[in-house]
C-alpha cells in the first residue's frame, strides 16, 4: 500500500513538473469534440442526443493516448527496470500505476466533459452528481485494462498500433455500459441508468481483479 | 489418432453435405438460403470452443510454463478466429435474402464480431512479439483477458437492443428446426466441424513444435 503510494506521488509530481500529459490531453480533446461536432454538424436541438458517444470516444481515445505516455516514461532511461527490480509486489506497482492513471483519466474527464456541455449545448448542473458516478466508473474500468495492456504494449514491437489494437476491443462492454448511463442520466436520472451501471460495475470488478493477478506475469523477466 | 482423424473428418464432412443438401426438406419461409445454418451455427460453436481452449490452455502456461500449453493457446487461436471468419462470411450470405441487409447491429452479431477482433489482435500480439518467452506470457494474459470479457460482452450488447430498433431474432433451436432430419444434420455438421478444427489443431501445435525444434538446432549450429 506504501509502495503503490510512492509510485502514484512519483507520476504525479512528474506530471505537476512537465504538465505534458494534461497540455496534450486538452489540445486532441479540443481538436476532437471539434472534429465531432464539425463532422456530424447537427442541428442545434439534435446536439444533446450526440453527448454520450461524443463524450465517451473523445475520452477513450484521449485516455489511450495519457496511459500509454505514462508508461513510455517510464522505459525511458529504463525506469520501469528500476522500477522492477526494486524489492516491490508486482501487484503494489500495478496498483500504483493503476491510482496514476485513474488521476490522470480523472483530469481528462474534467477537461472534456465541460468542453462537451459547451460545445453540444448541454447544462450538466443539474446532473452533475449522477453523471459524475458514470465517469468514476468508467475511470476505474479504462484504467485497470489500460495499465496492464500499456505495460504490455509498451514492451513489444509496433508499441504505438499495440496499444489501441488490444484494448479497444476488450472496452466495448465498457463503452457500451458508460453510453447507456450517460444517457439515461442526462435524460433523467440515477435510476433509469441502472443496466449501464451494472455493466460498469462488473467490469470494473473483474479487470481490477484479473490486472492485480496478471500483472505479476506481465513484468516477470 | 493421428491416423484415423483426416479419414474421420473426410466422412463426416461428406456425410454433413450429403444431408445437408440431399435429406433436409427445404425450410418454408426462408428457402434454400436457410441450409447455409448448418455450418453457419456449427462454426459458431467451434470457433467459441477455440476460444475457451485458448483462455484454458494459457492459464495452463502462466501457471506451470508449459510449452505444450503455449503452442495449444496459439492453434485453437488460429482455428477460433478462422472459425469465427467463417461465421461472419456466412451469416451476412444467409441475412441479405432474409432481413434484406448484410449487416446490423444486432446483439449476437456484435458480440461475433467483438470476439473477432480480440482474438485477431490475439494473433497480431503473437505476430509482432516474435519468439520471446514475454511475448507468450502477455498473450497468454490476453487470451485469459479476452474470454473474462465474454460475459461482459453479452450482457452489454443486451443494452444496445434499447435504443436500437427492434431486429429480427432467429429462435435457435425451438422455432427453425421442424424436421428431425434437420436436428441430425446440425449434430453431423457440427461434429464435422468440430473434428476438422482438432485436426487443425494437432497440425499447428506440431508444426509450432518443429519451428521451435529448428530454431534450437539453428542456435546451436550458429553458437
Amino acid at each position: 500500500m506504501r509502495h503503490a503510494l510512492a509510485i502514484l506521488l512519483k507520476d504525479v509530481r512528474i506530471e505537476w513538473r512537465t504538465r505534458e500529459s494534461v497540455a496534450s490531453v486538452f489540445v486532441l480533446g479540443v481538436l476532437l469534440l471539434v472534429v465531432f461536432s464539425v463532422a456530424h454538424d447537427p442541428e442545434p436541438e439534435a446536439a444533446p442526443a450526440l453527448a454520450p458517444a461524443v463524450l465517451w470516444v473523445t475520452f477513450v481515445f484521449t485516455g489511450l493516448l495519457g496511459v500509454q505516455r505514462g508508461f513510455l516514461l517510464e522505459r525511458e532511461n529504463d525506469c520501469l527496470a528500476g522500477l522492477l527490480s526494486a524489492p516491490l509486489d508486482p501487484a503494489a506497482i500495478y496498483a500504483g500505476k493503476l491510482a496514476a492513471n485513474v488521476v490522470l483519466l480523472g483530469v481528462t474527464q474534467a477537461v472534456v466533459v465541460p468542453l462537451v456541455g459547451l460545445f453540444l449545448h448541454l447544462d450538466l448542473w443539474p446532473v452533475l452528481a449522477g453523471l459524475a458516478l458514470v465517469l468514476a466508473l468508467g475511470n476505474l474500468g479504462f484504467a485497470a485494462l489500460a495499465t496492464l495492456f500499456a505495460a504490455i504494449a509498451a514492451r513489444t514491437r509496433a508499441r504505438e498500433v499495440m496499444l489501441p489494437l488490444l484494448l479497444l476491443p476488450l472496452l466495448v462492454p465498457l463503452l457500451i455500459g458508460s453510453v447507456e448511463a450517460t444517457r439515461a442520466v442526462l435524460a433523467g436520472g440515477l435510476a433509469a441508468a441502472r443496466d449501464g451501471l451494472t455493466v460498469l460495475a462488473a467490469f470494473d470488478v473483474v479487470f481490477t481483479v484479473a490486472g492485480w493477478l496478471l500483472f505479476a506475469y506481465v513484468v516477470r523477466d | 489418432m493421428r491416423r484415423w482423424l483426416p479419414w474421420s473428418v473426410c466422412v463426416l464432412m461428406l456425410a454433413a453435405l450429403w444431408l445437408v443438401f440431399m435429406v433436409v426438406p427445404t425450410e418454408r419461409e426462408m428457402g434454400i438460403v436457410q441450409r447455409i445454418f448448418y455450418f453457419h451455427v456449427a462454426s459458431a460453436q467451434v470457433a467459441f470452443l477455440g476460444f475457451f481452449i485458448v483462455a484454458a490452455a494459457s492459464a495452463v502456461f502462466l501457471w506451470n510454463g508449459s510449452r505444450t500449453a503455449d503452442r495449444l493457446a496459439q492453434a485453437a487461436g488460429e482455428v477460433g478466429v478462422l472459425f469465427c471468419t467463417l461465421v461472419l462470411v456466412s451469416g451476412p450470405l444467409w441475412a441479405r435474402p432474409i432481413w434484406g441487409v448484410w449487416w446490423t447491429w444486432d446483439p449476437r452479431l456484435t458480440m461475433t464480431v467483438i470476439l473477432w477482433a480480440i482474438y485477431a489482435s490475439y494473433l497480431m500480439l503473437r505476430a509482432f512479439g516474435g519468439e520471446d518467452d514475454a511475448v507468450r506470457r502477455y498473450a497468454a494474459v490476453l487470451g485469459i483477458v479476452g474470454v473474462l470479457d465474454i460475459p461482459l460482452i453479452k450482457v452489454s450488447v443486451r443494452l444496445l437492443r434499447g435504443i436500437h430498433p427492434a431486429v429480427i431474432v432467429r429462435n435457435e433451436g425451438g422455432s427453425g428446426l421442424t424436421d428431425p432430419s434437420m436436428w441430425i444434420a446440425l449434430l453431423v455438421s457440427t461434429l464435422a466441424l468440430l473434428l476438422l478444427a482438432v485436426w487443425l489443431m494437432q497440425i499447428r501445435v506440431r508444426s509450432a513444435r518443429l519451428g521451435d525444434e529448428v530454431a534450437a538446432l539453428r542456435r546451436e549450429a550458429t553458437a
